[in-house]
């Protein structure tokens, strides 16, 4: 009995890392837009969204070279950040927080509804590829499946990578400079627009890339950007604006708390991870880490 | 008293109306109306005291869910209804507001965000609320005195005169505040809140006061709205309706009660332009794409709203 309870307890805890991680990939691409350009983007939510639908419309071509896909996804949708910047989000940093808000809002229905044009409003479901799609034992009862350890380890290494770009690579202490500090950065004469260009292409991949990786695991629906990125802002503010360590810890934080609270009271989980925040917000308003990697 | 000329006039135009309009554009009123209430319930923080709220539907949400579960099978008096939905919301905008205000700017939209998320997900996945279907309000809120019914809001026309005396008295009520001592240290805190301190204010208290005075008008316009639907769902209190508030604010002019009200109108009569077959074609089906095109021209053209429209034109006309 016990060992079945160890078990359960087990893959609850999988579970909540491999949630978390996802959550950190949307989430630390919100918290660098923010920390760097100060825009704050209502239509992050739907970066992921349309990776997942990427991922459900490239799954045709690709077959089992899951990985092939997920690679092509990551650069069109780079690609699409950087024009989207270029076209629309270069606009924004002028204007006041309010009118931030309301544009991206704005966003989010034009792209909800070219979503419902061209694929229409139907859920589907995405394969996972052929070679992920077992499970392994664990315990005598239960098993846990191949492609959610798949999504945990690719969330790890791109956790990885985007630590060692951030801490280790010129780009990344122009990164966190900006993070810091805008203006001085502008004036030591980099050149801030293509940074803000790269640093917002990399945020849009970021997000459909956890599109893409989720998609086999929650199928493609209307309004999947929407509760993510709510979430994702949850985790923004607890973990603090700009820093990419303190949404990793919140990310995990509210990946076990959601999970957790859905085996312990199914009904209310909803909540669990709001009072999270508010409990945060007493103890720190600005965050865990407030500004700091 | 200048100022006063034009709500007036609007005030009697809108009296007259019922006996000259349809049912069908009657509705229409009321329905402006309501987000009339509401966006001067939120006037109040983003105009008068500079925060910027992006949960204020979890206010009208719980005035229209205690509307409809206090009324029940049998129905309630309407003062039943405004005493229990007022005060829950307000209490609820008193923990929203005391957590939230410990953070400012951006952390302040995204905690008010959440918050609301929050209320969204009690109403969306508990029992209470019915689910995600909402629940239907059977019978209509009444005021009745020793047995006759003086006032049955299933009347659409006593429904309509509720409304508009609702928004007379909060438009008077708002702007009684933005005259009162607390209105003048509110613009303060919008101005420069570390002054204010400086000065002796407890800043915190003010903005808390806002903050629930805002919550309490907006569960009145909550109220009116699930009496006037005879129905209540989850998505009242989504975080679009919160992104639609703010926008009529923005669409009408922030700064200005008459703004709000401005502001309510355009996005109403603009969201049933795009949503109306008969004008459009079959565009209308894809209504949100005109409306997100229209937002974003919108803000990009005219950050200053409608109200900044007519300074505009006149500050041409005159060099």
């Amino acid at each position: 009995m016990l060992l079945v309870d160890l078990a359960t307890f087990l893959v609850q805890c999988l579970n909540a890392v491999q949630y978390g991680l996802l959550l950190f990939l949307v989430a630390s691409g919100l918290t660098l837009i923010f920390g760097i350009m100060g825009v704050i983007n209502l239509a992050h939510g739907s970066f992921y969204m349309i990776g997942a639908y990427l991922a459900f419309a490239l799954a045709p071509y690709f077959g089992d070279w899951f990985v092939t896909r997920l690679i092509v996804g990551v650069l069109l949708a780079a690609g699409f950040g950087y024009l989207l910047e270029w076209a629309f989000f270069s606009f924004l940093y002028r204007r006041e927080h309010l009118q931030q808000v309301l544009l991206t809002y704005a966003l989010i229905l034009v792209f909800e509804e070219l979503r419902s044009i061209l694929v229409g409003n139907d859920v589907h479901g995405v394969p996972a590829p052929s070679w992920l799609s077992g499970s392994f034992p664990l315990g005598e009862l239960m098993s846990y499946p191949w492609y959610r350890v798949f999504a945990s380890v690719a969330c790890i290494v791109v956790a990885l990578a985007l630590y060692w770009v951030v801490n280790r690579t010129r780009l990344g202490m122009m990164i966190r400079a900006g993070a810091s500090n805008r203006d001085m950065v502008r004036g030591l004469g980099i050149d801030i627009r293509l940074l803000y260009r790269v640093v917002f292409a990399g945020g849009v991949a970021l997000a459909a890339l956890a599109g893409m990786i989720a998609a086999p695991l929650s199928s493609v629906y209307p309004g999947m950007g929407g509760s993510v990125l709510i979430i994702c802002f949850v985790v923004v503010v607890i973990g603090g604006i700009g820093s990419i360590t303190g949404a990793l810890i919140a990310s995990l934080l509210v990946g076990f708390v959601d999970t957790f609270g859905k085996v312990f009271f199914a009904e209310y989980s909803g909540v669990f991870v709001y009072l999270l925040m508010a409990v945060i917000l007493v103890w720190r308003p600005e965050g865990l880490m407030k500004r700091g990697y | 008293m200048r100022g006063l000329a034009v709500p007036l006039i609007a005030l009697a135009v809108l009296l007259a109306l019922p006996a000259l309009l349809t049912p069908y554009t009657q509705d229409l009123v009321v329905r402006i109306a309501i987000y009339a209430i509401f966006a001067l319930s939120l006037e109040l923080l983003v105009g008068m005291t500079g925060l910027v709220s992006l949960g204020h539907a979890a206010f009208l949400g719980i005035g229209a869910y205690a509307t409809v579960l206090v009324s029940g099978d049998a129905g309630a008096s309407l003062g039943k209804v405004l005493v229990i939905g007022i005060p829950a919301a307000a209490v609820y905008a008193l923990f929203v507001g005391a957590l939230s205000l410990r953070t400012r700017g951006v952390y302040f939209i995204m905690v008010t965000l959440a918050f609301a998320q929050m209320a969204y997900f009690v109403a969306h996945d508990t029992k209470l609320g019915g689910g995600s279907d909402g629940i239907f309000l059977y019978v209509k809120p009444v005021i009745e005195f020793g047995g006759t019914t003086l006032l049955s809001l299933d009347d659409r026309r006593h429904l309509y005169y509720t409304v508009i005396a609702a928004l007379v008295a909060t438009y008077a009520l708002l702007a009684l505040v933005g005259r009162s001592r607390f209105g003048h240290a509110l613009a303060g805190i919008r101005v420069n809140e570390q002054r204010m301190r400086a000065a002796g204010f407890a800043t915190y208290w003010y903005k808390l006061a806002a903050f629930v005075i805002a919550g309490s008008i907006a569960a009145l316009a909550g109220v009116l709205l699930a009496t006037k639907d005879g129905a209540v769902n989850p998505e009242l209190m989504s975080w679009h309706e919160s992104g639609a508030v703010l926008l009529m604010l923005i669409l009408g002019g922030i700064g200005s009660l008459r703004g709000a009200v401005i502001g309510a109108a355009a996005f109403t009569l603009l969201k049933e332009l795009f949503q109306a077959e008969a004008l459009i074609g079959p565009l209308a089906s894809h209504w949100q794409l005109s409306l997100g095109l229209a937002i974003i021209a919108f803000v990009a053209l005219l950050p200053k709203g409608l109200i900044g429209l007519r300074a505009r034109l006149t500050g041409a006309a005159h060099g």
